[in-house]
């Protein structure tokens, strides 16, 4: 919502001087208007000054240009050239002076044209950011000027170069000198021609013209030609443009600033409004947030309409509501004899200023009256609306409209519209339909001031894709109250600016009784939430410079008001106006909480930790993944992880499914720091998966995923992190089953770990097939363990074990068996057999090859043993050895080497 | 005799003195002084002497072979350090060269940034709940007095598993408030952090997936006091000792009052600036007294406790704080980019 600070002074006495734009953000912003930016106009434009033209004389050096002497309200006029023609004498024109600036940031200075000085530039309405909405009048016309004719093909031109005067053009057109001119009034000249039999006299509108001009002259329509009439190209005529210099038609003399004339003398301050506060979408409700704000009077006026017509509108329509929970009230009003014209300067300024474009006086009056009340309006050409019947209703299936915006619009059933006894003429708070525009012709005018249910108009315009500045108000739910003083307004302003005759009586469709809420005034209830002690006369003042009413202690609600509902509402009123930063600062009492880490958090804290004290980066991926994701990790077709849960309305195929394993966005990042040329990368994330649950809701916990690629990784690695994160859990004996059936893995280099007999989770080296789906060529190893299992066998608090206090004896063996024998089958074998004295067995050699039988592999054991109470003898240490290596010979058949 | 020994005498100190080397001073030592040694052959002699004679010989002797043992201990001592640093000398490096590198790895960034706000809230005696993020409409919207026709509900705005719009991903941490009003006992204290979803297409500053961080107290007599003295203490915790804080009036559905806070600008100290947009404050969550009827709603009394909430956005805050300027660089996990923090 864009406020002009110019307008604002129409209801609060607020000047710039007293409140410049930073203290008057500053207070509304604190008071709960937030505001955005604040734009001083002015300094868009500046030494721009009001001109009128006194001497006019073709330029030496130029074909086309001409030298004007400028009265700019000083003693001496200025020099200023320009290439454009629709400049006379006695013109106002818009002459920015030297070092002056123009909107966009222009800078004008002085200099020389061809030789010739020129001290400054006349403007047109594109050079001073305005167009021909802002000022209608300004259109320009332009005449055929026959010196300016350039053949498209120099061999065959249609016109001679040396044509004279009365020279024949064809059929009754003739070339014709302007010997006289003379301007009757804004934009209508008066000639004298020589048509080289006779002198005629003829008007024109075209402003191109000058004297000595030779012109292309209808004798039978006395009519001065226009490129039109010629049927001639731009081209031709290069410089017979319908553009040129602004001719200012307005009350003001020379010297005068042009910024004041563009409205510009004015600052804008944008503000952004919370959705329950539509009531602050139009100036009387920020004039009245302002007045509260800043202690001063709110000066509101009630419309007064004279309703001059005869008749009464009750015997010329019908209103129908028949959607009475869609349209709570319907009000209307009819103007005759209107007179389509331009809007006056102040009413266009002020339209414009708010972010608008003015159009005509019927349209700028509902837009102005939307600015200044916050109620949407909309004008029908009555005589467009068929039986003269309004029926407010559902759109029927396969019903169009074409919208005022010229395009084709398919309604659907769930769509309010405004329709006559046969067709829409309007989808209802969106926008207006083209077969009842106000137009140039229109002669009667229906008013519409209507009240919406806000979701439905929202849910239309969001379906038709055209958020207007009628719907986005009506979204959020207006006031009910509103309609009538704004139609009234309307009405009034018709009057005041003269373009029609109100007719006699007002239409107002009320379905249903307006509720009025009322609530009841407890100063300590208020005092207790805000931690405050203001006292009950200023809550009272407060409320009812807001607009609300009191009657005792019970409070009655403004009806602009809907979203005050509870005393916790009346709270926040109070608040915002005693100040929120007037509050006191301090610690409630209450009861003290002990607060602190569950354990589940310390221990994804502690698994964190682990994985960057082993060297890799936490990373953060999304939730959803591609369904394609699980072809290319090879996920069975028959999977049950391929159940995900579907977002029915996802952004993109991309990020429609809650991914059920984390496999596929580790892969995902892998594979991008891979493609960014980083030599290795380890990375952890502690996700969750999403596994759908027979109610519709999902299951979601937690993978400790990790993955690295790069020269010093492999299986082991990978192997030795896995086994660094349980350990430091405490979470008991793991062991490693090799998992040849997961076809995301390497079928030869992926396991499966175990906790005390509690599956863990997997890892391994990624399936080169599926290395290649993510476009990468090298070795990526992944590891994914369920953190709730983790976290289930997590150890308690160690107790001691006492230090030995014998020292211990070391035996290494060396055993030949056949090679697939896993050599964790033959360290469990070691270990269950090798007797009390036996206190670790650490594997330092496996060996194929060279003296060793084809099919068979070496494994080399250090035995570590030692007794608590003695220390060992040889003859303990060979008796353990004799025992292992029976062990080994009988469950594996081998021997040693 | 006498003679001989202040001959040995004269000859074996300087000699020993001179010596530069270990073995040949212990030669020396076993020449002068062993069994075979010249002091010993002189010492043969004694058997010669007289009765008187002997003690002041014997005391010569003793001093000369003390003299000498004296000689051989000081140049040994000298010997020793010397070849100490010349090996000190030969072990020394170039200690510029680089160290052993071991990688450690990083945490996220912003999980730096969460870590750090969860530390400071559970020193003031809050919990950290965790919750669903595949969610009811009634948690996130209904419960906390968000009607049905409000916007955010639209199939535009939030991401649905089902038809009739009851099951959706979380648009907010904000259902974290009912599940613990539900669940808890009260008094609570807590902070709720998570992943939320919205259907925003990514650009530099927005994400289908974001973070936030929910906060909420329920007790008896908690007052919007107690909020802003809360949040003050936070936000000088996150942005330093003396950080200048404003609450203004905002709208949330679920609080009321409610209000958002700024911090003044920490660039330009107020005066406005590129990093606040010239509008000197930077606005850091929004907050609010927990709305009756959501008190109620979940079976909480309203005229005997109250509460305060807030919400902050995590995203909004690491990139502040590590001058972040791309939200994508957040999801992207280019190590180049997650080992700089």
């Amino acid at each position: 919502m864009n406020l002009s600070r110019k307008w604002l002074n129409e209801f609060v006495d607020l000047s710039l001087n007293e409140y410049d734009d930073k203290a008057f953000a500053e207070a509304m912003t604190i008071s709960g208007s937030k505001v955005e930016v604040t734009e001083d106009l002015s300094q868009n434009i500046h030494n721009v000054k009001v001109g009128r033209i006194v001497a006019l004389e073709k330029h030496p050096n130029s074909d086309h240009m001409l030298v004007c002497q400028i009265d700019i309200g000083e003693s001496e006029p200025v020099q200023i050239c320009t290439g454009a023609w629709n400049v006379h004498v006695g013109d106002l024109v818009p002459a920015a002076l030297h070092n002056s600036l123009l909107p966009g940031g222009v800078k004008i200075t002085k200099g020389k044209l061809r030789g010739v000085p020129s001290n400054g530039m006349l403007c047109s309405l594109k050079e001073l950011n305005v167009t021909t909405h802002d000022f209608p009048y300004a259109e320009i016309k332009a005449a055929a000027i026959l010196g300016d004719y350039h053949p498209i093909d120099p061999a065959k031109p249609s016109i001679s170069a040396d044509i004279q005067a009365g020279d024949k053009i064809f059929g009754k057109v003739v070339a014709a000198q302007v010997t006289a001119l003379e301007t009757v009034s804004y934009g209508q000249y008066k000639l004298r021609l020589n048509t080289g039999a006779a002198a005629v006299e003829t008007r024109t509108d075209c402003q191109n013209i000058h004297v000595g001009d030779l012109l292309a002259y209808d004798t039978g329509k006395d009519h001065v030609c226009t490129l039109d009439d010629l049927r001639a190209e731009q081209r031709e005529f290069p410089h017979c443009i319908p553009d040129g210099i602004f001719i200012i038609n307005e009350d003001c003399k020379p010297g005068d600033d042009v910024a004041v004339l563009l409205g510009m003398d004015d600052h804008v301050v944008e503000f952004e409004i919370t959705p329950n506060r539509p009531d602050c979408l139009c100036m009387i409700g920020l004039a009245r947030e302002a007045a509260v704000t800043f202690g001063k009077e709110l000066k509101l006026h009630e419309p007064v309409v004279k309703a001059t017509a005869g008749g009464n509108i009750a015997d010329m329509v019908k209103i129908v509501v028949e959607e009475p929970e869609l349209c709570p009230r319907y009000t209307a009003r009819m103007v005759k004899n209107v007179k389509i014209a331009p809007s006056p300067a102040w009413m266009r300024e002020r339209i414009r200023n708010a972010g608008m474009r003015p159009i005509n006086n019927v349209v700028d009056i509902t837009n102005y009256v939307m600015l200044e009340y916050g109620q949407p309006m909309h004008a029908f050409d009555f005589s467009c609306v068929n039986n003269q019947e309004i029926h407010v209703r559902l759109a029927k299936e396969g019903e169009t409209i074409q919208t005022l915006d010229g395009n084709e619009r398919k309604l659907s059933p769930s769509m309010l519209c405004i329709c006559d006894t046969d067709k829409p003429v309007g989808v209802a708070g969106v926008m207006g339909g083209a077969n009842s525009e106000i137009e140039g012709d229109t002669a009667m005018v229906l008013f519409e001031s209507a009240n919406f249910n806000g979701t439905s108009i929202r849910r239309t315009a969001t379906a038709l894709g055209m958020r207007t500045d009628a719907s986005s108000r009506y979204e959020k739910g207006l006031d009910v109250q509103n309609t009538y003083k704004a139609v009234e307004r309307a009405c009034e302003l018709i009057e005041l600016l003269g373009c029609g005759e109100v007719v006699e009586g007002v239409i107002d469709v009320v379905p249903k009784a307006l509720q009025e809420t009322t609530l009841k005034l407890e100063p300590e209830k208020i005092n207790a939430l805000l931690g405050t002690d203001i006292d009950e006369a200023t809550m009272r003042r407060i409320l009812l410079e807001l607009g609300f009413t009191l009657d005792g202690d019970i409070i009655h609600v403004p009806s602009w008001r809907g979203d005050v509902e509870h005393y916790s509402d009346i709270a926040e009123e109070v608040a915002r106006f005693y100040g929120y930063n007037e509050i006191p600062t301090c610690f409630a009492g209450g009861n003290t909480t002990s607060g602190g880490f569950t354990p589940v958090q310390q221990c994804e804290r502690q698994i964190g930790q682990t994985c960057r004290s082993l060297g890799m980066d936490e990373i953060i991926t999304y939730s959803f993944i591609s369904p394609s994701y699980y072809d290319k990790i090879r996920m069975p077709a028959d999977s049950p992880l391929r159940d995900s849960l579907r977002i029915l309305n996802p952004l993109g195929e991309d990020t429609s499914i809650m991914r059920t394993t984390v496999l596929p966005s580790m892969l995902e990042i892998l594979s991008r720091n891979y493609n960014y040329r980083n030599r290795s990368a380890a990375l952890y994330e502690i996700g969750k998966i999403y596994l759908k649950r027979p109610d519709g809701m999902a299951d979601e916990p937690k993978i400790v995923s990790l993955g690295a690629y790069g020269p010093e990784m492999n299986f082991f690695r990978l192997k030795g992190w896995v086994e660094a994160l349980l350990n430091d859990l405490d979470v008991g004996k793991l062991t490693f089953e090799a998992e040849p059936a997961n076809p995301s893995y390497h079928p030869g280099r992926c396991a499966r770990v175990y906790a005390g007999g509690t599956e863990i989770g997997v890892l391994g080296q990624i399936h080169p097939e599926v290395a290649k789906n993510y476009g990468v060529d090298a070795e990526l190893y992944c590891a994914e363990l369920r953190f709730e299992a983790m976290f289930a066998l997590k150890g308690g608090i160690p107790v001691y074990v006492p230090l030995p206090k014998f020292p211990s004896v070391t035996r290494d063996i060396a055993v030949v068996c056949d090679s697939d024998i896993p050599v964790g089958k033959l360290s469990d074998c070691i270990l269950a057999n090798g007797g009390q004295y036996l206190k670790g067995c650490d594997i330092f050699d496996v060996y194929t090859g060279h003296h060793i039988a084809q099919g068979k592999k070496s494994v080399a054991f250090s035995l570590t043993m030692r007794s608590d109470d003695q220390t060992l003898t040889d003859d303990h240490a060979e008796e353990t050895v004799k025992a292992v290596l029976a062990a080994l010979e009988r469950d594996f058949g081998a021997v040693m080497r | 005799m006498k003679q001989q020994m202040q001959a040995l005498r004269a000859s074996s100190i300087q000699t020993i003195l001179d010596c530069d080397n270990a073995e040949r001073l212990e030669a020396l030592r076993v020449k002068y002084l062993g069994k075979k040694g010249e002091l010993t052959g002189i010492l043969r002699q004694m058997g010669g002497l007289s009765a008187e004679e002997r003690p002041a010989m014997g005391q010569l002797a003793n001093q000369l072979r003390s003299d000498i043992e004296a000689a051989i201990e000081k140049r040994k001592g000298e010997l020793s350090s010397a070849m100490m640093e010349q090996k000190l000398k030969s072990e020394a490096l170039d200690v510029t060269l680089p160290g052993e590198p071991v990688h450690l790895g990083h945490k996220h960034p912003m999980y730096n940034v969460l870590d750090q706000i969860k530390d400071i809230f559970v020193g003031m005696g809050f919990e950290i709940v965790d919750g669903p993020e595949v969610e009811l409409a009634e948690y996130n919207f209904t419960k906390l007095n968000i009607d049905e026709g409000h916007p955010s509900r639209d199939w535009t705005d939030t991401f649905y598993f089902s038809e009739d719009g009851k099951i959706l991903l979380r648009t907010q941490t904000s259902p974290m408030q009912v599940h613990a009003m539900e669940q808890k006992s009260l008094p609570i204290r807590m902070i709720a952090p998570g992943r939320v979803y919205r259907k925003d297409e990514v650009d530099a500053t927005h994400s289908p997936m974001f973070h936030q961080i929910e906060g909420m107290v329920i007790d008896k007599g908690i007052t919007m006091a107690d909020l802003k003295a809360t949040l003050n203490l936070v936000v000088e915790k996150i942005y330093g000792e003396g950080t200048v804080t404003r609450f203004r009036p905002h709208h949330f559905p679920f609080t009321e009052p409610s209000c958002e806070m700024d911090i003044q600008c920490h660039k330009c100290g107020g005066k406005g600036c590129p990093t606040c947009k010239g509008e000197g404050w930077i606005e850091v969550l929004g907050a609010g007294m927990v709305h009756p009827k959501v008190l109620s709603g979940c079976g909480i009394d309203p005229d005997v406790y109250s509460g305060w909430a807030f919400g902050m956005g995590l995203e909004r805050l690491a990139m502040g704080e590590y001058k972040i300027n791309d939200l994508r660089l957040i999801f992207e996990n280019d190590i180049r980019f997650l080992e700089q923090f």
